[in-house]
């Protein structure tokens, strides 16, 4: 009886053990991130890391303004070319979906999500950029088609699948009452979606931007390959730009002393960043549990 | 047909009633098909130009400058997804046990590993790779190998799987757990053999996610288990997987057709997984 017993401590130990494992590695990436980078930032000077212009490793500049700018942007543009196409894929997997098809669309969106990021460049590449390309010499913009643009519509498909996710199940979430009393009073189908459903959920399609905001500006791989990745202020959607993720895996590889660890400084600011955003769908979970 | 019955054409008259509506419809079914043309024409596209360099040389057991083979990347690959769930399955089951049966509701502890878990879902995974560098592959001094890039996986993973463990633990019936203790088992004995063959379908579903996130990446990768285009001799030498080859072939630019071709691989890889996760699925709702 006794060893059973102990045996059940015993196991019981060892779970909570395991559970505390995303703890440990939260608290590793912290320790070694911070401990890695923040040294080489107050070398540099906080001030002029984050907000010099200049990038040259070779004379010992190191400013990542660019680089912040640049994900900025290429996430900005990813947000303006996704979101609102999610939504309204989401709306139409909602309430417009003939239920043959919903199946297959369903899975089909689930696939997207799928893709690995490098598939996703690689297309952006032999497709998107000689395109990009063309449209930017019939406009005079010159560029040689690895540009802003090319990025911010290669994340704009690749954050698609989020949206229209957890958009989805925003919409399914809101009470069909909602829309029976709104098509009721006269609306039609549209203006009771439009009007009254999509409001209602509201939070939920926040939190899904959110989390897309999260992957486009935490996006790496695809966004090598298609942004042209100058380190330099941005000069417009048809020219290079350089974010700061493709900033880590581009200099990484021969990078050594003060330029490795900027590097690493650069991943820092990039964490904070993802840090900020999760806060953000904390708060607006604990919002909607509080409703 | 009835005469009560909405057809196309009332559909239609009270559009043209309400061209508002009819705008926002026609943006909606826009919107859509879209979103799956963008899908289709991915899929066409790697397919018609990748197919036809599937060639058996392509498949040779070792990569030269010549046939710019994908067989140790995915054989590496292989090996990667395996080591990656060796560590991280029974970890992320026994946290989710942990969550689920054992801790008590409203734990201050249980609440920092939900936030600590949601934390890890949302980090890049570049951020993984440096970690990864700077703790398995400098700090422990692994060197740029499997093992650094599967350590590396399986706490990006880790989530996933705890989360889907989580899930299907929850979804047992408690009548479940109250019979097996009826009849005289104990709590581990409960856990064991009645909880947990129950919520298999569920934590399957989960790891098979997580193979697919796996497979796809990259960027975590680079820096941790490195980019020799070899079958490892062991756990500790480098070797990149079929994602880290189709980078390095694209970037270098000169086997743009094998890289098409590792394409289509890892496509049909991402098919076939999403394929059987859907299939799981299904089970668990019929059941």
């Amino acid at each position: 009886m006794k060893s059973k017993a102990w045996t059940e401590k015993f196991m019981q130990g060892v779970f909570a053990v395991a559970a505390c494992a995303s703890v440990l590695a939260v608290a590793l990436i912290c320790i070694f991130l911070f401990a890695n980078g923040i040294p080489a930032m107050s070398k540099i000077g906080f001030g002029e890391f984050l907000t010099g212009e200049l990038w040259k490793p070779k004379n010992d500049i190191y400013g990542i303004f660019p680089m912040i700018i640049g994900s900025l942007y290429v996430t900005a543009g990813a947000i303006i070319i996704g979101v609102p196409i999610g939504i309204l894929t989401a709306v139409f997997m909602a309430f417009y979906c003939p239920k043959v098809i919903y199946k297959p669309l369903k899975m089909a969106t689930e696939l997207l999500a799928g893709i690995p990021s490098v598939v996703y460049g690689f297309f952006g590449l032999v497709v998107l950029v000689p395109w990009v390309r063309e449209i930017g010499r019939t406009l005079h913009q010159g560029g040689n088609g690895s540009s802003m643009i090319t990025a911010s519509i290669l994340l704009g498909m690749m954050i698609l699948p989020t949206i229209i996710g957890l958009t989805e199940s925003a919409l399914r979430a809101v009470p069909t009452q909602y829309y029976e009393g709104a098509v009721a009073l006269g609306g039609t189908h549209e203006r009771a979606i439009f009007t009254v459903v999509l409001p209602a959920a509201k939070s939920g399609v926040v939190a899904a931007i959110v989390l897309g905001i999260g992957r486009a500006i935490g996006e790496t791989m695809a966004v090598i390959m298609v942004a042209g990745n100058q380190p330099r202020m941005p000069e417009g959607i048809f020219r290079g730009v350089r974010t700061l993720t493709a900033n880590i895996v581009i200099e990484m590889g021969y990078a050594s002393g003060l330029h490795r660890e900027a590097l690493i400084a650069t991943g820092v600011v990039l964490f904070v960043f993802i840090l900020l955003l999760n806060f953000c769908v904390a708060l607006l979970k604990r919002g909607k549990n509080y409703e | 047909m009835s005469s009560n019955e909405v057809t196309w054409k009332d559909k239609l008259k009270a559009y043209t009633r309400t061209p508002g509506s009819l705008i926002v419809m026609l943006l909606v079914m826009l919107s859509a098909i879209m979103t799956f043309a963008v899908l289709i024409f991915l899929i066409v596209y790697v397919l018609a130009h990748g197919v036809p360099y599937l060639k058996p040389s392509i498949f040779s057991l070792h990569y030269t400058s010549e046939n710019a083979s994908l067989m140790p990347a995915l054989i590496n690959t292989v090996i990667m997804t395996l080591l990656s769930l060796l560590i991280a399955v029974p970890f992320g089951i026994f946290a989710a046990i942990f969550l689920v049966e054992y801790a008590k509701r409203g734990n201050k502890f249980v609440e920092v590993i939900r936030l600590t878990t949601e934390t890890l879902q949302g980090i890049p995974s570049i951020v993984y790779g440096l970690f990864g560098m700077l703790f398995f592959v400098n700090t422990c001094k692994w060197g740029f190998s499997i093992l650094a890039g599967a350590f590396t996986l399986a706490i990006m993973v880790l989530p996933l799987i705890m989360r889907s463990t989580e899930e299907a633990l929850k979804s047992v019936p408690d009548s479940y757990r109250e019979g097996s203790f009826g009849l005289g088992a104990g709590k581990l004995r409960t856990v064991f053999r009645i909880v947990l063959p129950s919520a298999i379908p569920g934590i399957l579903a989960g790891v098979i996610l997580a193979i697919g996130r796996i497979v796809g990446e990259t960027a975590a990768l680079i820096y941790t288990a490195g980019t020799v285009a070899k079958v490892p001799k062991n756990v500790l030498s480098s070797g990149r997987t079929l994602a880290v080859h189709m980078y390095n072939l694209s970037s270098e630019g000169l086997y743009m057709n094998q890289a098409y071709a590792t394409a289509v691989v890892l496509l049909v890889l991402v098919v076939v997984i999403n394929t059987l996760s859907g299939m799981i699925a299904k089970r668990i709702t019929k059941a």
